[in-house]
């Protein structure tokens, strides 16, 4: 007896025009016989941390050639801040690395600081170290979380997004928003710390000490995890200078470049901390150097939450700074800089200046060309994630497909950041 | 023990070595500007890289600008000591970590055929970032073994970050003109 | 013996057998039942709203409660799209391919304003709206939501299926 099959339906599938011709030079000349395989690990997956295409060159499992192709999140940030005025641009700056959105803002108001010569008042830049630290912290939470992920180690994940809990209550306390909260301004911050903050601050400080421990516990002396992580993934550091890598990928070989050490901003040569190094260059060594920073972003948050001076939390500069709404009703003067400031904005030289500070991935900065008015003429963000993704090409060859997850996840980059 | 020479001023020494090809030096918010003419980048650059006294050994950032519309050339009417003479800018920002100092470099690249040559074997970072000028900004670095797009579509047209590039706006949808602009949008049916 | 009498006016089959672990119900709630019971959502993360997406699936909001435990990396095997992020013009062709790939039945939350409408950016490199690209079920506005407010539009979708009837698509 024949079954009956229900009739086929015409398959309307585009069929990809291109071909290997169209990847000579870019991947080796086995590639172009079909001797090697080439691998489409594509936007959608799992372990790329993001919209990132990888196009490997698989000879059996082993890597012959890595291509990255970005772009799937390109949003047009630099070209949109172009039509705004400074102040409502630095909300568009949040949704750039969207794993440390102050660290974006603090790098576009340092630059429109340095341009304009707007002083910050202390209080506002303690305050501004202590979000940049948490900042950190929750950052890092979020690249332990998902790196054990990919490597297998699922409670990890768990652990770490409830301390991040923790520190986004603490940012929606600040700012009423969890991420994106647009909270540090050109002149200081938006608003000066609630009551709640600081007795939250205070419990949260030697609670997340004991987890960090905790993590450590669970993967630092793990046969698994350093299976899999030790000798993969060593970048030598002239390497490292030359492909432009910063942060713990740069430290983890060794070279001691710390712009928090070497050009410090927001008062951090007040603060007394260490700036991990390693030695090998491996995925290991980024890791421990990564537990390690949280634990200094701690020991800096007590040392600016005892000394947190009192003071006003924002620029009293009315030229580039709106007055208070308390003010309104007393002074004709703040009612007009409020209009002045809130229609056309303030305007900056036709000049550049580009401002760089540490973020939780590496050295970002930001290069502002003015134009004389009140929009900005170009604003360009270097990102540590371009130079990142990018030396995935060079370090990834000979690896295996399972420990190129694993570097994946070393150098921590976050495609919102390397696209923009 | 290492003999490390003492730090340098590079305005003195770029000149010293390249006299009038250092085109203009500019100073600004601390910052110190070397203004070349494209062909001589490279070798530029190669000696703030290496030579004693400098040793910018680390290339932040590359940026682009454009000056369009008349912010360049014979129309540029700001001060005479600010030099704009072509439409594109490009920026090398360099950093020593010896002597924990920056420095930029700028050079000028016409509108008609932008070119500028490349530093990808001084430095392998540069890669991506001269890449993703050529796609946005529409300047070609000459010597860059692959200049595909890096941010757009391979079949764009067009250099979106060019100020003449329009931004692609929207029409707001508010209650006035909702049924209007519904018609003409695209929606997905299946 | 006498004639063995039918069932009572009234008395419904479950009356009539007791206690014997039997319970009828409507073909439609059954369907609507085991389909929100488990919508496995894809894994499918773009920006900024993928990470609350994924804290919303951690301890604090855990979304197991609602039959989502795992997220499948394949779409052949999920039935739920969420679109949490910016989709740009370079990655609507992959949102389509994977759309198409789901098998029936599938559903879309468009998770955000840059999923919904384009959000904060209006320009050429972002789709104004996913809508423009793949049919949406349900539209969680807020950049990025909270993690209640997309427990909201996923209950908000379950209700919508609760709602669904079988003739409509069998």
């Amino acid at each position: 007896m024949v079954v009956s099959r229900p009739p086929e339906k015409e398959q309307q599938v585009e069929q990809w025009e291109g071909n290997v011709e169209q990847l000579r030079g870019l991947v080796t000349e086995r590639a172009m016989t079909g001797e090697t395989m080439l691998l489409n690990m594509g936007p959608h997956h799992p372990s790329t941390h993001g919209v990132l295409r990888l196009l490997l060159e698989l000879d059996g499992e082993e890597i012959v050639t890595c291509l990255p192709d970005i772009g799937f999140l390109h949003t047009g940030i630099e070209k949109n801040i172009e039509s705004k005025s400074y102040e409502k641009a630095v909300t568009l700056t949040d949704r750039m690395d969207y794993l440390s959105p102050m660290s974006n803002n603090t790098v576009f108001s340092m630059a429109i600081e340095k341009m304009a010569d707007l002083d910050v008042p202390e209080r506002a830049q303690t305050i501004r170290v202590i979000c940049l630290e948490l900042q950190r912290i929750a950052s890092h939470c979020v690249w332990l979380g998902t790196h054990a992920l990919d490597m297998g180690a699922m409670s990890v994940f768990l652990y770490c997004f409830r301390e991040r809990e923790r520190v986004l209550e603490m940012f929606e306390m600040l700012s009423g928003q969890r991420l994106m909260g647009s909270y540090i301004r050109p002149g200081g911050v938006w608003r000066d710390l609630p009551p709640e903050f600081m007795p939250a601050l205070d419990e949260f400080i030697p609670y997340m000490y004991e987890k960090v421990d905790d993590y450590e516990r669970l993967l630092t002396n793990n046969p698994i995890w350093k299976d899999r992580t030790l000798g993969i993934g060593v970048i030598e550091p002239e390497d490292a200078l030359s492909m432009g890598l910063t942060g713990a990928a740069l430290r983890g070989s060794g070279i001691n470049y710390d712009i928090r050490k070497a050009e410090p901003y927001m008062g951090y040569e007040k603060y007394e901390f260490e700036v991990p190094l390693g030695e090998h260059g491996d995925v290991y060594d980024r890791y421990i150097i990564r537990m390690h920073e949280m634990r200094q972003a701690l020991r800096i948050i007590e040392q600016a939450k005892d000394s947190l001076p009192d003071g006003p939390f924002r620029s009293e500069n009315r030229k580039f700074v709106p007055p208070k709404r308390s003010e309104l009703g007393q002074s004709m003067e703040a009612v007009i800089h409020h209009f002045k400031l809130w229609t056309e904005g303030f305007s900056l030289a036709d000049e550049e200046v580009y401002v760089a500070i540490e973020s939780p991935r590496g050295e970002i900065g930001c290069y502002l060309h003015g134009t004389g008015g009140n929009k900005p003429r170009r604003v360009h963000f270097k990102t540590p994630s371009l130079m990142h993704i990018q030396a995935l090409k060079h370090v990834s060859s000979g690896h295996m497909v399972a420990d190129l997850v694993g570097i994946i996840g070393s150098m921590d980059f976050v495609l919102g950041d390397s696209d923009r | 023990m290492v003999n490390i020479a003492p730090a340098a001023d590079p305005v003195e020494k770029a000149k010293e070595r390249f006299g009038d090809d250092i085109l203009h030096v500019k100073t600004f918010a601390g910052e110190t500007t070397l203004v070349v003419s494209p062909e001589n980048v490279p070798d530029v650059l190669r000696f703030l890289k290496s030579a004693a006294g400098l040793t910018y050994n680390f290339l932040s950032d590359i940026s682009a600008v454009d000056y369009y519309p008349n912010d360049y050339g014979d129309h540029y009417d700001g001060e005479e000591s600010d030099f704009r003479p072509e439409r594109f800018g490009v920026a090398y920002h360099l950093y020593s970590m010896l002597y924990n100092r920056r420095l930029r470099l700028k050079t000028y690249a016409m509108e008609e055929d932008p070119v500028v040559p490349s530093v990808i074997d001084l430095w392998v970072g540069a890669d991506w970032l001269e890449r993703e000028i050529a796609d946005m900004m529409g300047v070609r670095f000459e010597g860059h073994p692959d200049p595909r797009r890096l941010l757009m579509p391979d079949d764009w047209d067009g250099h979106p970050h060019r100020r003449d590039y329009p931004l692609g706006y929207e029409t707001i949808q508010f209650s006035f003109n909702a049924d209007e602009i519904a018609e003409h949008k695209p929606f997905a049916e299946e | 013996m006498g004639v063995m009498e039918g069932p009572k006016q009234g008395a419904t089959v479950s009356q009539k057998l007791g206690n014997l672990g039997v319970v009828t119900t409507s073909l439609d709630a059954a369907i609507n039942w085991a389909r929100t019971g488990a919508m496995w959502p894809l894994l499918f993360g773009l920006a900024c709203c993928a990470i609350e997406m994924m804290a919303t699936q951690a301890g604090n909001y855990d979304l197991s409660r609602f039959g989502m435990e795992l997220n499948r990396a394949s779409p052949r095997q999920s039935d739920l799209l969420i679109v949490a992020g910016r989709v740009t013009r370079k990655m609507s062709p992959v949102v389509r391919q994977l759309y198409d790939q789901m098998a029936d039945p599938k559903w879309v939350i468009s998770m955000g304003d840059c999923a919904s409408c384009g959000g904060v950016y209006n320009n050429y490199a972002v789709v104004q709206g996913v809508d423009e690209i793949i049919p949406v079920d349900v539209y969680v506005a807020g950049c990025p939501p909270r993690p209640e407010q997309l427990m909201h539009g996923i209950l908000t979708l379950h209700e919508k299926v609760k709602n669904d009837n079988w003739s409509d698509w069998a």
